[in-house]
């Protein structure tokens, strides 16, 4: 681990954002990995490409030498690279990627949030204090009823809360994110949290990571940046239309009580449509 | 032809219009792809305003743009509309890459040079060869015209991702883009049928497998990607055609809601299977872009170092293997469409394979330096910079080719950092100094070396200008295709200063053509090279050697050449002169 | 004009191949990925969809297309034999013979599309309809381009036969490849879309 982390450290000269998850640290550190296997390829070959094109320009070096190098360390070099690249992938990248993307955490423990998106709003639909989610049908979709959910009195629909662009989540719990699209691929990106996945219509796709740090911790952390006072952002990454650049959501991490709150009053406003 | 042998002049129209000899069609290939190339590059310098200068209108065509604007029926008051820059955005990379850097350097410089290398007195199909030219034309004046129809040309990326593509249905600029495209496949195809009949069957006497220059290996590979992987996109092409045509729901999955509005269509289709055509086309054709130009670079380096390139064996059994392997890693532009364990296992590890014998390649051109005697003229100190700019182009490949990694760079200006290194400083370079290297074979005359450098410097100063703060940006997380830059995210906050700064270079690097173009002209208009040399580079491969001199008249060789040797005999020990032609005995 | 391009008719050596064959294959080789890549994507929506009701189609009507189609291959190959055996007339009739088929083929496959579209069934209607009318009319537009291609050969094309026999046999036989490749898609086609 020691190894890991202070190789992977190139990672923080690289303005990568804050990370604020659980996993995104590793991501970074990964990042910091690659990239000094290209720093020294490039140094390395630079250094070597430098002295070659001073040392044997036609000036300093008039007739060429019809064999050239007669050694074997290009050799060395290549198979250097090709055993670094496996390193990686047997190290890291298998490993991880379940670890990031295919290894869904226990549903029953973790916040379970579904969104999705349109062209050019994130829906953000959570299930409610009975935890499911109510049945959706494209013929209530309207002005106030965005992604057509079914709101029977008594039914599972009756206490789901329906936002736009606003995702709350606490701190320091698992999350699961299902995601989806209505009309064409957009992509869901939290930035600070690592996290980024294709939305996709006609798919639900898991989307899981732990928030580590809340909003107004990473306010503070942020101060003196150019980016002071913008809290966290939900970024489209996927060309989806003339609104895309456009289509930017907003994410706040609090405590477990204030996020309780939060629910607390998003119920209160509902009415049964 | 054979068939009709009358020796009567030819009209006009035969010999420069509807010419079947391989060398005017080099030039009609060659001539089309760079205006289509300064195109592709102009719809980028107005993007780019819009990147730095968020909604104000764009300077000097402003005026243009309103009105190209109005006429796609989006309001501008001569700035840059969402719309029309998505427009621009899909037809800068479809123009440069289908219309500019593909019929340039296989086209173009395939055409000309790969019978002249190999010592053929034509293409082994004429006729084809014609029609490959006259489709590409096609292809290409329907990909014009869709700008001005209502709702402009394409405007969802050269990616074309459905249900984006299928749902905008306000526009016919889609397509265009797919009738367009079918026609420059088919062109392609044509083309590349007859690189590779011609290589396999016309090679003259005595040019064996390892004789063959580089280059004609470079053509070859390239050749057969473009022969296996272009037609799925065709066949995806068909079925887009087909969606927005006649209804079906080939990409298309039920239930879709669209502004409200449940979508009437059958459904039942697959968004990601359009992925998979495509990238299955699209990642080879990456290696398309940047194979021949490897080859350009591998003949002027060896010529201007003065000796054999280094490693000949390794460097085309490598090629070979890329591109075997490029057919087997296209997923990996797929990584975040959900994809499970085994499949992203697979695409990780293809990926990280291929990159191999781009770092072997690399590896032998940079080796092929030491020992040599370095000319450093216009063509080599283009070719010079290319090494380190693929470098860093492929090198910034191997963090996306790592899933996890590829988490946080997906789609970000990273990405667009990493090909742009390999495109534009590296094909565009690879072609820039491949145009300054032929240009006396194929008009006599020699480009001035002070405009060549001037154009060279500047360029490369600009283009890392560019493209380097991309990769800033990149790391920050700013996506790409937002038509304002990204200026409203937060994450973007601390790098989008850099977007002026880019902008600017952008247009210097505009400036800095100006002595190339004015370098063709000049040196167009000017007298004959008196007398003129027929091997101004002192090179030892048969388009130097054997022919007809320069400029090239109809017909390659007055006998024809047979070699007795492999294409790099440069500083033999013990020979007089430093070069010993592939057909000297 | 007076270039001769070598190989155009007499074997190269080394490879055993004249251009025009070598040209051909190529060319096939591009077909396989083209309907390489519609039967993936057939199998991957075949896949995914809840019905697949191919029940519509007309299975003996296809299956007498695809004897017509068998025959006009064997016929065609009659026809490039002929040649060799310097037979022009037989030649005449086989290619005659090979066309009759393919028009015949085209003329069944008009029947059953007009049916269908009779019935209400487009390719719009259902994600298997879609496929079989992209598919089978791709395979339609081959048979056509069959068609032309052949019947240069037979009427206009022919003269070539008295200057250049050698080569004109060789049209033949590219002519021949590209039809028995039209004939192997249909011989895919048929069992894919109307049988399982
Ligand atoms: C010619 C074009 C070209 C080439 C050659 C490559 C080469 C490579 N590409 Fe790239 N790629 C593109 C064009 C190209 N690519 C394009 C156009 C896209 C985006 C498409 C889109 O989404 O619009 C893309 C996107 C892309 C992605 C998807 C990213 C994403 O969307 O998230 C990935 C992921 O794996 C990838 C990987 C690679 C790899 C591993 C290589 C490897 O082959 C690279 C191997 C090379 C090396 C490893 C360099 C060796 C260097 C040295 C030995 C040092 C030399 C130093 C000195 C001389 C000083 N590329
Ligand atoms: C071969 C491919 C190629 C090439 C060469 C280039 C070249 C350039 N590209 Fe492009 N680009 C793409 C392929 C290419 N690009 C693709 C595929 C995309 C993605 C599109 C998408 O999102 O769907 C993209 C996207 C893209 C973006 C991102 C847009 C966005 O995401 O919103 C940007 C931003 O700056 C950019 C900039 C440039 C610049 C400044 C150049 C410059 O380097 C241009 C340099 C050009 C020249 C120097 C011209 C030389 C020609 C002459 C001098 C002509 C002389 C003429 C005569 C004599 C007649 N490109
Ligand atoms: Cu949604 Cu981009
Ligand atoms: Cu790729």
């Amino acid at each position: 681990m020691d190894v890991f982390q202070s190789v992977g450290k190139l990672s923080e000269y690289l303005g990568l954002p804050v990370n604020s998850s659980e996993h995104g640290y590793i991501i970074d550190y990964m990042i910091g990995w690659v990239h000094w296997l290209m720093l020294v390829l490039f140094i390395g070959w630079g250094a070597f490409y430098i002295y070659c094109i001073i040392r044997f320009a036609s000036r300093n070096n008039k007739k060429a030498s019809y064999h050239g190098v007669t050694s074997n360390y290009s050799t060395y070099a290549e198979a250097g690279v090709i055993l670094f690249e496996a390193f990686l992938l047997i190290a890291f990248a298998v490993p991880l990627w379940s670890m990031f993307k295919t290894d869904l955490p226990d549903e029953h423990n973790a916040v379970r949030v579904r969104v999705i998106a349109q062209q050019f709003q994130w829906n953000i639909h959570y299930p409610g204090k009975d935890g499911i989610w109510g049945p959706l049908d494209p013929e209530y979709i309207d002005g106030e009823n965005p992604i057509g959910l079914i709101r029977e009195e008594d039914g599972p629909g009756a206490d789901d809360i329906v936002v736009i662009n606003d995702l709350h989540l606490p701190v320091n719990k698992e999350t699961i994110i299902y995601l989806t699209s209505m009309d064409v691929i957009h992509s869901f990106a939290l930035p600070e949290m690592r996290v980024k996945q294709d939305a996709i219509p006609g798919q639900e796709i898991p989307v899981f990571f732990t928030p580590k740090m809340t909003s107004e911790e990473f306010l503070k952390k942020i101060e003196g940046t150019s980016r002071e006072g913008m809290g966290y952002e939900i970024a489209c990454a996927q060309l989806c239309g003339n609104s895309h650049y456009k289509m930017r959501g907003f994410m706040t991490i609090e405590s477990e009580s204030e996020y309780n709150n939060w629910l607390e009053e998003q119920a209160d406003e509902i009415e049964i449509w | 032809m054979s068939d009709h042998s009358s020796h009567h002049e030819e009209s006009f129209l035969r010999k420069y219009i509807f010419s079947i000899d391989h060398k005017i069609i080099g030039i009609q290939y060659g001539i089309t792809s760079l205006f289509f190339l300064l195109f592709g590059f102009s719809l980028m310098l107005v993007m780019r305003w819009q990147l730095a200068y968020p909604d104000t209108p764009v300077p000097l065509v402003g005026g243009l743009i309103k009105w190209l604007a109005e006429l796609n029926g989006f309001a501008s008051n001569g700035n840059l509309p969402p719309d029309l820059y998505n427009v621009f955005g899909a037809m800068h990379g479809t123009i440069m890459i289908f219309l500019g850097v593909v019929p340039i350097v296989v086209g173009a410089f395939g055409n000309y040079l790969v019978p002249l290398q190999i010592g053929a007195p034509d293409m082994a199909f004429p006729k084809l060869n014609m029609a490959s030219y006259w489709t590409y034309f096609v292809g290409g004046v329907v990909m014009v015209v869709s700008f001005f129809i209502p709702g402009g040309a394409a405007n969802s990326g050269w990616t074309s991702y459905p249900p984006l593509s299928e749902i905008t249905t306000a526009t016919h600029g889609q397509t265009f883009w797919l009738i367009g495209m079918i026609f420059l496949i088919t062109s392609s195809l044509l083309g590349s049928m007859n690189i590779i009949v011609t290589i396999v069957q016309l090679r003259v006497e005595g040019l064996t497998w390892m004789r063959l220059p580089f280059f004609i290996w470079t053509q070859l590979i390239t050749s057969f990607l473009l022969v296996l992987a272009f037609p799925p996109l065709e066949a995806a092409g068909i079925l887009q055609l087909m969606d927005r045509v006649a209804g079906t729901s080939f990409f298309l999955p039920s239930g879709l809601v669209v502004g409200g509005e449940v979508l009437a269509n059958s459904g039942g289709g697959s968004p990601l299977l359009w992925q998979h055509l495509f990238w299955f086309l699209a990642h080879p054709e990456v290696y398309v872009l940047i194979l021949p130009g490897m080859g350009v670079i591998g003949e002027i380096i060896a010529n201007n170092t003065r000796k054999p390139l280094w490693g000949y064996k390794s460097l085309v059994y490598g090629i070979t293997f890329l591109g075997f392997m490029s057919f087997i890693v296209w997923a990996h532009h797929m990584f975040l469409t959900g994809m499970g364990q085994a499949m992203s296992v697979f695409f990780q590890t293809t990926t990280m394979i291929i990159s191999i014998p781009s770092v072997i390649v690399l590896t032998c051109f940079l080796i092929s330096l030491w020992g040599g005697s370095i000319r450093f003229n216009t063509p080599m100190l283009f070719a010079l910079s290319w090494l380190p700019m693929f470098g860093i182009g492929g090198l910034t490949g191997l963090p996306l080719g790592l899933a996890p990694p590829d988490i946080h760079l997906h789609d970000t200006y990273y990405v667009i950092s990493h090909f742009h290194y390999i495109v534009a400083p590296g094909t565009i370079f690879a072609i820039f100094a491949g145009i300054y290297y032929w240009f006396p074979k194929v008009t006599g005359k020699m480009l001035n070396e002070r405009l060549g450098k001037t154009h060279f410097w500047f360029s490369l100063i600009f283009m890392n200008g560019i493209f380097f703060p991309m990769l800033i940006q990149g790391l920050a997380g700013v996506s790409r295709r937002l038509a304002d830059g990204g200026i409203t995210y937060a994450h973007a906050q601390g790098v989008i200063h850099y977007n002026s700064f880019m902008s600017a270079s952008a247009w210097w690097l505009a400036v800095a053509q100006i002595p190339f173009i004015v370098n063709i002209i000049w040196t167009l208009i000017k007298k004959k090279d008196n007398p003129v040399d027929p091997n101004p580079w002192k090179a030892t491969t048969i388009e130097w050697t054997d022919t007809t001199s320069p400029p090239l008249g109809h017909g390659n060789f007055e006998k024809e050449p047979v070699v007795y040797r492999g294409p790099y005999e440069y500083s033999v020990p013990n020979e007089k002169e430093d070069y010993i032609p592939q057909t000297k005995k | 004009m007076d270039i001769k391009i070598p190989f155009n008719e007499e074997l190269r050596p080394d490879t055993g191949l004249y251009n025009a064959k070598l040209g051909v294959w190529l060319f096939l080789a591009s077909e396989v990925m083209l309907f390489g890549a519609l039967f993936s994507a057939y199998v991957l929506l075949r896949v995914a969809a809840p019905i697949w009701d191919n029940s519509i189609l007309n299975i003996p009507m296809a299956t007498i297309n695809t004897v017509v189609l068998i025959t006009s291959s064997v016929t065609m190959i009659m026809s490039w034999v002929s040649l060799k055996m310097k037979n022009l007339e037989k030649y005449k009739l086989y290619m005659g013979l090979t066309i009759l088929c393919s028009v015949v083929f085209l003329i069944i496959k008009y029947f059953e599309y007009s049916s269908k579209f009779e019935h209400g069934y487009y390719p719009s209607t259902n994600t298997f309809l879609a496929i079989y009318f992209t598919m089978t009319g791709l395979h339609m537009l081959h048979v056509l381009g069959g068609i032309v291609v052949n019947f240069y050969l037979w009427i206009p094309g022919v003269k070539m036969w008295e200057t250049e026999p050698e080569r004109f046999t060789n049209r033949i036989e590219i002519a021949g490849l590209y039809w028995h490749f039209v004939d192997l898609v249909w011989i895919f086609l048929f069992p894919a879309l109307y049988l399982l």
